[in-house]
């Protein structure tokens, strides 16, 4: 097996591994094999720069064309190296952030589970595969911020994230789905390959809107940016992880896999441009209303996420290289302040922004990192985010004649960045100090460890931006524009129009900065933003389809027995009547009225059992009459050639009698029967048209012309491909063995259901 | 409800006959009228006369796993039995594998046994738990009843 199939079976193993040894051991058993993977990936960092693409067969079904497959190129590369390099420290971190929970275990395990999904998401080379792990991160995503279930909000925020990004996958299924069949296969570099056959289908843009839905749904674009925020509801190991360096990429990830796909098309770009300036901007409002500074980062995320959907959809080449220079600046500095304001959480007992300052003496460690990471936010040179900025500002003055909207939107949402990443770092750790809940500190090494790695990577990254250039961001950039480019970052690229709006952003983010006290109450104040938004909308539908559901089953499950049975004998009836309406009628069997035949007269049985049924004045009589009515259906059945079913129905039959007769006994049920006339009348109608309706059908189904083909397949083929001379058993157990099997777990779940109502009917809080 | 003398004299023979004849019609049904699901009806009457007879708690003890477990162990054991068929050259779930051993008699053997015995277990499972649910449930309630009193 290939290694890039290995690393994923390596990923859930050892994510299994963690489930059974001590949390402590778990932590740094998830930090290694995190590592470990990361240092795999990182050995296939010169091959892939150099054009090659690593890929290996990996799960596949034949029979549906569903391909299977991994590839590694530069884009997937680039994901999987941060996924396992930050996921190391992030299993550090929360190995002791968390130390002493008790749910550490299970969050590590879960976190080991995530990784290992978003590897499979980015490595997958075909669109099913793709789904199947884009599911997993939103299922691990769930339990993850539903980590502290006991909290009412957490449970929300968890059941929030999972139904918009799984509203967001079904979209994404749908599309992807619709591309499958225009490019005839289900690999995603076919699709590529096949792009003409895919643009010119009738459904190609319902099938490339839906696949944009999906993606914005999971990376936080507007309108569906609310659950984002939310989602801080988590530990913030998790935040870090998830909610800001990898999981909600994995939207954007899927653009840039389909860039190559839809680059022609205009509305893919207009789409994408507006709609990631749109939610950049509104990252950016939001970000200054808030003073939690875990949501004030999760705003910032969001900002950072539309900036790279919008990077995308610029077309020239020159923002795919943005895109990714700024993805890689955007990792680093954001999970590295994630991790920070979570020690600061953690050793001082509050994240309020407007109450914390001054922090810097008691914890210098932490500061540093902070402010590391916070300048290279700020694009200040010489750190990469000084790069990424310089390169965001080229690519949108080369977007044609939108750059004018673009440039001063951006301005500002940059400037409200830097402001932001002051707040972070110089408001929090410089100045006066102000009291806290616990006398902070420096953290453990374990914690403060992957900060200052990431805010030190953020600095190397900027003072050799050729290297980066070559190794990381060229081959990426190939794999999102389908060609090779010429790529060279520079951190210093002279005096020029570009550097005076760098210098300017700087300049107003200060100002912003400084008046950052006024700005948030007075944003705060402006409470219509609260009140339009989508996740009022959200709310509003989540609680109408609960509403509508409760009214249903209100209405279906009302809990008299008498009604069940008489709604599914009437509804049986009318759609077999329906059914027969619909097909025009039914042609009658030919009769050929003869001798009459002796086996008739099990018949004669029947007719006396139902009879006896109906006139029976209590139940017990009833139920023993209709288990005459059932003997003598299985002599029919024994008389005609079918022993088997004969024999079910024997054994059926005993089984129903004991049970009904024990049930009459144990049961409070009334032996007598004591309905009102009209009710009788009633049930009789429905008995009736039922046994018409079951005998029109019959009837029809005797008239149409017998088709032998399948018995006669079954018969040839039962003993020498299942060696077994009972056909029917052969169906059963071998040749519609998965059926059987559906069967048995549907009498097993049945059994499940029956005895634990039982049992709350024994103990007494039944309803 | 207290069982007649006949009933609980007879209880013990019905249960084992029964049980005997659900293993044969078990076996058998590959060639001959029978299987899983019917061998699973046969045992699961044999077992109810027991519980009428000797109560729910005889036919606990004699089950020794919980009858929903039983259940799901069927289940189980007929999902498993799928699993040796991806040892085969183009495997597909549920296809099942042969083994005719050769003890002086051929002794055709294969995974669809295994599944059939799940099917066994599941029926007489979820048969026996319902029925005992019901008594045990009359008991409890018989029970309040007195105490209430």
């Amino acid at each position: 097996m290939s290694g890039i199939a290995l690393a994923l079976l390596v990923g859930a193993g050892g994510s299994a591994a963690m489930a059974f040894v001590p949390a402590r051991l778990a932590a740094w058993l998830g930090a290694g094999l995190a590592a470990s993977l990361c240092a795999f990936y990182a050995a296939h960092l010169g091959a892939v720069s150099t054009g090659a693409v690593p890929a290996a067969a990996f799960w596949g079904v034949p029979a549906l064309d569903i391909a299977g497959g991994l590839r590694l190129d530069g884009l997937a590369l680039l994901f999987a190296l941060l996924i396992t390099g930050i996921g190391a420290l992030v299993f550090l971190y929360a190995g002791s952030y968390m130390a002493g929970d008790a749910r550490l275990r299970r969050l590590l395990v879960m976190l080991g589970l995530f990784m290992t999904a978003m590897l499979g998401a980015v490595t997958a080379d075909d669109a099913i595969l793709l789904f199947i792990f884009w599911e997993l991160t939103s299922l691990a995503s769930f339990f993850l911020v539903g980590t502290n279930h006991q909290s009412p909000a957490a449970r929300k925020a968890a059941l929030q994230a999972l139904l918009v990004t799984g509203g967001g996958g079904l979209a994404l299924l749908a599309g992807l789905v619709l591309v499958a069949i225009a490019a005839g296969t289900t690999s995603i570099s076919g699709m590529i390959a096949a792009a003409p056959a895919v643009l010119a289908h009738p459904a190609a843009e319902p099938a490339m809107l839906l696949v944009i839905a999906g993606a914005f749904a999971k990376s936080a674009q507007v309108p569906f940016h609310f659950w984002l925020p939310n989602a801080m509801a988590a530990p913030t190991p998790v935040s870090a992880y998830l909610h800001s360096a990898t999981m909600v990429k994995l939207g954007v990830y899927l653009l840039a896999r389909f860039n190559p796909l839809y680059q022609g098309v205009a509305l893919w770009h207009e789409l994408l441009m507006w709609a990631g300036l749109a939610t950049a901007a509104t990252g950016a409002l939001l970000a200054l209303r808030e003073t939690d500074l875990k949501r004030v980062l999760a705003h910032t995320t969001v900002t950072g996420l539309g900036t790279l959907v919008m990077l995308i959809g610029i077309a020239p080449e020159l923002s795919a290289t943005a895109a990714v220079t700024f993805l890689l600046v955007h990792a680093f500095y954001k999970a590295a302040l994630f991790l920070v304001v979570g020690i600061v959480d953690h050793e001082t007992g509050s994240r309020d922004g407007a109450a914390l300052g001054g922090l810097g003496r008691a914890m210098p460690l932490t500061a540093v990192a902070a402010g590391l990471a916070a300048f290279s936010m700020a694009g200040l040179p010489p750190f990469v985010g000084f790069v990424a900025k310089e390169l965001l500002y080229e690519a949108k003055l080369g977007a044609g004649p939108a750059s004018d909207v673009l440039i001063v939107l951006g301005f500002l949402i940059n400037a409200s960045m830097v402001a932001v990443a002051g707040v972070l770092s110089l408001r929090l750790f410089l100045g006066a100090s102000r009291p806290t809940p616990e006398t902070p500190h420096d953290p453990h090494w374990a914690m403060i460890a992957g900060p200052v790695l990431l805010a030190l990577l953020g600095l190397a990254a900027g003072s050799m931006p050729a290297l980066v250039a070559d190794l990381v961001v060229e081959p990426a950039v190939r794999a999102i524009l389908g060609r090779p480019v010429a790529v060279t970052l520079k951190l210093w690229h002279g005096f020029n129009l570009v550097l005076a709006l760098s210098a300017a952003t700087v300049l107003l983010g200060v100002v912003l900065f400084l008046a950052w006290e006024r700005i948030v109450p007075g944003l705060r104040r402006a409470e219509a933003i609260d009140r339009f938004g989508p996740a009022r909308f959200y709310e509003r539908l989540l609680a109408g389809t609960i509403s509508l559901a409760e009214r249903c089953t209100g209405l279906v499950q009302h809990g008299h027995l008498h009604g069940y049975i008489a709604t599914l004998f009437a509804a049986t009836a009318i759609a077999l009547l329906g059914t027969l309406a619909v097909r025009g009628g039914f042609d009658a069997p030919a009769f050929a009225f003869g001798a009459l035949d002796p086996r008739a007269l099990a018949l004669v049985a029947i007719v006396v059992g139902v009879l006896a049924t109906v006139l029976a004045r209590s139940v017990l009589v009833a139920v023993m009459a209709m288990g005459l009515v059932g003997f003598a259906v299985s002599l029919l059945f024994l008389l005609f050639g079918a022993p088997d079913v004969a024999f079910t129905q024997f054994a059926v039959e005993t089984l129903l009698v004991v049970i009904l007769a024990a049930a009459l006994v144990i049961l409070p049920i009334a032996t007598r029967d004591d309905r009102a006339p009209r009710r009788k009348l009633a049930d009789a109608a429905v008995a009736i048209l039922a046994g018409a309706a079951v005998t029109a059908v019959l009837l029809a189904v005797l008239a149409t012309p017998f088709d032998p083909r399948l018995g006669a397949w079954f018969g040839a083929n039962s003993y020498p491909a299942a060696h077994g001379r009972n056909v029917v058993n052969v169906i059963l157990v071998d040749f519609r063995a998965l059926d059987t099997l559906g069967e048995i777990m549907v009498l097993a779940i049945a059994a499940f259901a029956v005895v634990a109502l039982l049992r709350r009917a024994r103990t007494g809080d039944a309803r | 409800m207290r069982p007649s003398l006949i009933l609980r004299t007879s209880a013990p023979m019905l249960l084992w006959l029964s049980l005997l004849a659900s293993l044969y019609v078990l076996v058998r049904g590959h060639n001959e009228p029978g299987g899983g699901f019917l061998g699973g009806l046969v045992a699961a009457s044999g077992l109810l006369f027991h519980a009428i007879a000797r109560g729910p708690e005889g036919v606990r003890t004699l089950l020794v796993l919980h009858p929903v477990q039983l259940s799901a162990l069927g289940v189980l054991l007929a999902a498993t039995s799928g699993l040796p068929a991806f040892l085969g050259p183009d495997g597909a779930y549920l296809t099942h594998l042969w083994w005719f051993a050769e003890l002086g008699v051929t002794l055709p053997l294969g995974t669809a046994l295994l599944f059939d015995l799940g099917v066994y277990l599941a029926v007489v499972g979820m048969a026996v738990a319902i029925f005992i649910g019901l008594l045990e449930w009359k008991a409890a309630r018989a029970a309040a009843t007195e105490g209430g009193e």
